[in-house]
């Protein structure tokens, strides 16, 4: 009973670590620009992707694949915001959502040509593998160290976005824009920055991910609705929301899928309804 | 009263002659294409499921990702009355499929619209893979995941089997588009349809001169809803199989693309978008499904942004032109 309520809280804080880091900065440029952009979850699947290709058909280690695939995707990501997104700043939220609707069809096309529709997995290397001792009992070793990744992920947010002149400029920004560009902050610039920032932790998310939440060329639109919840739950633009959000989601899904698998998801959507209706901007509403 | 001089065509009962098109070209295609009309009549009842969501899309400016809900009950209700409850005869069926999705289109309205943007977003999506998971769990209603079996339907008015080739199920479909789309023309030219628009263009200042958002927004919804879940039981009852994927959030997405690519708020958006889109997919997807899915992508980046009003939209923007420039 307790092992089992312990391996159910260990896994569910795995997961939900792996939703704050890919869905964080969905939060950010939503808060940001108000752009509600569904492609975020293709950012973090060709993360996965390019990384499990930069390891097993370049022989890259895992600890310089996984960052060069982040790396990757960033640079994927400054081309879209460039060539597509910034064409719909401003415009209403269904033509944002129909572009991005529209490029995640692309994307899942595009890797089922390149990957083939089965599911992948990352090659995690030998030390990763099998379980660590932590005194009191043991863990499997790749989530124990993905959450050491997230945690660290976590505290450099934090410290980004508190304690530097960056973090203040995208914080003055999602407060209040026109006021943050009449102090001289380059909004464009600035956003694509963060931008590129959010989409390359979304590939960090997604290649470290692999393991917990599968890589098919479906994941895109799989976990999209996951991520949504984070953001809108959380409340956009809140760094502390989001991670409160995707600990109850974590927690709360991996908890509801041991206990009462036939329901499958209908715990979280239940959750997601009843906290939005509760907070309708989420818990850190600006 | 005095009348005002202006009179805004969209409130004209008048019937233009280019409304009568796609009416023609649904008879039409009833005799050119005999082989087809089990897939035309899944275009006919698209099209009457995006023409229920242009209603509160394009009209009221509600954007929701979660119609399929409306949709899926309305088809699960139509199915198990015929298949639990043995009342398999069409046309009351119909009703009543959709008088429950009305029901439930109200309820959830009324909770839900008091949110807007990213928030009515989600909520809608929420509720309909709810519904969903609903569905996939309780199997003896519904049959979970293999879908419902055991849907038969009585003769048509007492008169029409449902035949093989779907002659009877492709005008039973055509028909009651037709009305369907008879009512919510006069609901979109009336004054209520006007308060509509006004709240898509500016809410707040609808609400400033006194009109009750929030009601005439729930009661669009409503209607939608009913429409909704006359397109899902037609689906059941011509079909006579319910697939859990009738509440699927891809449902809902496919809807608004259709819906998209025709053109919003003008009704007829639906009747270009489906049939575009449907036969695309039938002739792609046989292809291979990727190129499908890379289409429908590339297809809805461009219309987005190069014809953000829909394939109608491009055509009155030329025809307009082509019009100006004729001495």
């Amino acid at each position: 009973m307790i092992n089992s309520f312990i391996s159910i809280a260990f896994d569910g804080l795995a997961f939900a670590m792996i939703l704050f880091i890919i869905s964080v900065g969905l939060s950010v440029t939503m808060g940001l620009m108000g752009f509600v952009n569904l492609a975020h979850g293709m950012f973090a699947m060709l993360g996965g992707y390019i990384a499990v290709s930069l390891i097993r058909e370049w022989g890259a280690p895992f600890l310089l694949g996984a960052p060069l695939a982040c790396v990757a995707v960033a640079l994927i990501s400054i081309v879209l915001e460039r060539t597509l997104y910034r064409r719909l700043y401003g415009a209403d939220e269904l033509q944002q959502v129909l572009l991005t609707i529209g490029l995640v069809f692309m994307g899942i096309a595009v890797c089922t040509f390149i990957w083939g529709p089965l599911n992948v997995q990352l090659d995690v290397p030998p030390y990763l593998k099998g379980q660590v001792d932590l005194g009191f009992r043991r863990f499997p070793t790749y989530r124990t160290f993905i959450m050491l990744i997230s945690f660290a992920v976590v505290i450099g947010l934090w410290y980004g976005f508190e304690r530097t002149l960056l973090g203040a400029k995208v914080r003055a920004a999602v407060d209040n824009q026109r006021m943050a560009e009449t102090v001289g902050i380059n909004i464009r610039r600035l956003f694509t920055l963060t931008f590129a920032l959010g989409s390359a932790l979304a590939a960090l998310g997604g290649a470290l991910g692999t393991e917990i939440l599968g890589l098919t060329p479906t994941y895109a639109l799989e976990y999209l609705v996951y991520f949504l919840i984070v953001v809108a739950v959380g409340g956009l633009g809140s760094l502390r929301g989001a991670f409160l959000a995707a600990l109850i989601l974590g927690v709360v899904d991996t908890a509801g899928k041991y206990y009462l698998p036939a329901f499958g998801a209908f715990f979280i959507f239940a959750v997601t309804i009843v906290l939005l209706l509760w907070r309708p901007q989420g818990f850190y509403a600006r | 009263m005095e009348q005002p001089a202006y009179r805004n065509p969209l409130r004209t009962g008048a019937v233009r002659p280019t409304e009568l098109l796609p009416w023609l070209a649904a008879a039409l295609g009833f005799f050119l294409f005999p082989d087809y009309l089990q897939l035309g009549s899944q275009i006919l009842i698209m099209v009457l499921f995006a023409m229920s969501l242009d209603l509160i899309l394009g009209y009221a400016g509600i954007v929701s990702l979660g119609h399929a809900a409306l949709f899926g009950t309305g088809a699960y209700t139509a199915g198990i009355l015929s298949a639990h409850l043995g009342w398999s005869e069409p046309l009351s069926g119909l009703v009543i499929a959709g008088l429950v999705a009305g029901v439930v289109g109200f309820v959830c309205g009324a909770v839900i619209l008091y949110t807007r943007g990213l928030t009515l977003l989600m909520l809608t999506l929420a509720v309909t893979i709810l519904l969903q998971e609903l569905a996939n769990e309780q199997e003896h209603w519904t049959g979970g995941d293999d879908g419902l079996q055991g849907v038969v339907m009585e003769p048509l008015l007492g008169l029409f089997e449902f035949d093989l080739y779907g002659q009877t199920a492709y005008l039973y479909a055509l028909a009651v588009l037709f009305v369907v789309f008879v009512a919510a023309r006069t609901i979109v030219g009336s004054s209520f349809g006007q308060s509509l628009r006004g709240i898509r263009e500016n809410e707040r200042r609808m609400h400033a001169i006194g009109c009750p958002v929030y009601r005439q927004m729930l009661r669009a919804y409503t209607i939608a809803a009913v429409m909704a879940g006359i397109a899902g039981a037609l689906l059941a009852q011509t079909t006579e199989f319910v697939a859990l994927d009738v509440l699927s959030f891809e449902r809902s997405g496919d809807v608004m693309i259709m819906l998209i690519l025709g053109g919003t708020g003008r009704l007829y958006g639906a009747f270009i978008g489906a049939p575009v889109y449907m036969i695309l997919q039938d002739q792609l997807a046989r292809l291979s499904p990727e190129y499908w899915l890379f289409g429908i992508g590339a297809l809805l980046v461009a219309t987005i942004l190069y014809a953000p009003e829909g394939m109608l939209g491009l055509a009155e923007r030329y025809g307009v032109r082509a019009r100006r420039e004729a001495p």
